[in-house]
């Protein structure tokens, strides 16, 4: 019986199609699960840091907070101001919500197991990453206001900019790697935890993680949504769930950044000590665990520090970042070439 | 030198790194707030909450209608109505406090010489619509009823200052 489902799902086409269906609900469903939570984890870690007690009310420890507020957000009516483009308007955060998920198609999550293991998986999330843009620049123009529009500006600017110190990072890793398969990248940071490239890479690290905040429009570079000038900027005109679909993207986002983190600098699934008793967890758990630490050190972020401005923002990122980046880039190809690291495939 | 220990400080994050420090070790400091409904704050024995009008332990009302509340009143938030009663004494016929004017001064427990008219510890009577927020006689006396333990207690700790 098991053999005859086993032999349906892998050869007949139909079987194919349900066992691609299971495989994207398998990676969706934890995914959006992992969204509720780290709202609650968020509120939670800035709670603690401003000396609250945070959610505590809903459920034990108000652990079933999220799904009150799930529960919400789908329960509202779901406003269009009579102004907007209804299509676009309704389109935008479908866009931001997909592009947010079909990225994690080629995260490995441990060895092996990944949705599609293609050999162009960096430039694959680099292309999704860029794509997400389309959905906040057209709600901000597709919600005729304002502070949408001045919002979505923001935003796409500040992606854009990020976007190219992110993509040296990635060049300095791939440099170090020599493939393009995220598959790869893990298995070159094997051994232990000082194998891993967050240690030959500290700054590149440091400048991935500051362009990540900026990427995710998370404090400090949350101007996009600084309420105190533009209300939420895109989201303003927002309601229900075309909102909550914009928020689930945000967060899923910050995961999916936090989850490359994990793999360029942090081993990915490799357990930090390459001995028995740590190598017998799952590499899911320790992949798991190391994004769970990069979402901790967002939400820390966002209780630290405060917002930057517009023009310190862009310089950050075009005087500092890109030409930081671009040198270790020069650097690191240096010392791979004269040092004889060049990686060998 | 100096501008190169700038340029330093500024590319290792010295200052935004001893922010982080700081706020990590608020975040394991205990907390400042309390669990609201559950736990509450001390309250002295002088707050001034919801107004309530006492009774004498024999259950008779000590409100004699002296109407010094109602003149004394800032907001004009008392309104007053006196008869003499079948027994003959003096009794008040309405008594109505306006919460939505009131301020909360204190002034008619101060006024009052018979201790009737108090304000009691009671914060919450939020309502749902205005109309019962206009508070009569026999709201307030019910009020009264409700919370003369701690009216008597209040008064007693603080009788000495007064």
């Amino acid at each position: 019986m098991f053999a005859a489902v086993a032999t349906f799902l892998t050869t007949h086409w139909l079987g194919q199609a349900i066992l691609i269906l299971l495989e994207c609900l398998a990676v969706t469903v934890p995914l959006l699960v992992a969204v509720a939570y780290m709202t609650y984890v968020d509120r939670k870690v800035w709670a603690s840091i401003q000396l609250r007690r945070g959610p505590n009310v809903v459920g034990p420890f108000g652990l079933l907070q999220p799904l009150a507020d799930g529960l919400k957000l789908f329960l509202k009516e779901s406003i269009v101001p009579s102004s907007a483009n209804t299509v676009l308007f309704l389109l935008a955060p479908m866009i931001t919500f997909m592009t947010a998920l079909i990225a994690w198609a080629v995260v490995p999550f441990d060895d092996g197991w990944v949705i599609a293991d293609i050999n162009v998986g960096i430039l694959y999330l680099f292309a999704i990453s860029s794509l997400g843009v389309y959905g906040i620049i057209i709600a901000g123009w597709a919600s005729n206001s304002k502070y949408a529009f001045l919002g979505a500006l923001r935003s796409a600017a500040q992606m854009v900019s990020y976007e190219v110190s992110i993509g040296f990072v990635l060049i300095t890793v791939l440099l170090c790697v020599g493939s393009l398969n995220l598959s790869q990248v893990v298995i070159a940071q094997s051994g232990w935890f000082w194998n891993w490239f967050w240690l030959p890479l500290l700054p590149m690290f440091v400048i991935f993680f500051v362009s990540a905040l900026a990427e995710t429009n998370r404090t400090p570079f949350d101007l996009p949504m600084s309420e105190a000038e533009l209300v939420q900027g895109f989201q303003t005109e927002y309601s229900s769930m075309p909102f909550a679909l914009f928020f689930l993207g945000e967060y899923a986002n910050m995961i999916l950044l936090s989850g490359l983190g994990a793999i360029l600098f942090l081993g990915g699934w490799m357990s930090p000590i390459p001995y028995a008793p740590f190598t017998w967890i799952p590499g899911v758990v320790w992949f798991a665990l190391k994004i769970a630490l990069l979402l901790f050190v967002f939400s820390w972020t966002k209780g630290t520090l405060p917002r930057y401005r517009y023009d310190q923002l862009m310089r950050l990122g075009w005087k500092v970042f890109l030409p930081v980046s671009l040198g270790w880039v020069v650097l690191t190809a240096a010392v791979l070439q004269f040092g004889g690291w060049v990686p060998k495939h | 030198m100096a501008s190169l220990d700038r340029i330093a400080r500024q590319f290792l994050l010295t200052e935004v790194v001893s922010g982080f420090l700081l706020t990590l070790r608020y975040m394991f400091k205990p907390k400042a707030t309390i669990n609201y409904p559950y736990e509450r704050s001390p309250l002295s024995p002088r707050f001034r909450g919801e107004h309530a009008l006492r009774r004498y332990p024999n259950g008779e009302e000590r409100c004699i209608a002296c109407k010094l509340c109602e003149a004394i009143c800032p907001a004009q938030a008392i309104t007053i109505e006196a008869e003499p009663r079948e027994d003959g004494s003096r009794r008040t016929t309405r008594y109505d406090i306006d919460m939505t004017k009131c301020i909360y001064c204190g002034f008619c427990q101060e006024a009052c010489p018979v201790d009737a008219i108090v304000e009691g510890p009671n914060t919450e009577f939020s309502t749902e619509t205005r109309e019962e927020l206009l508070y009569d006689k026999d709201k307030l006396l019910a009020n009264g009823d409700r919370w003369e333990a701690e009216l008597a207690a209040n008064i007693q700790s603080d009788a000495a200052y007064r």
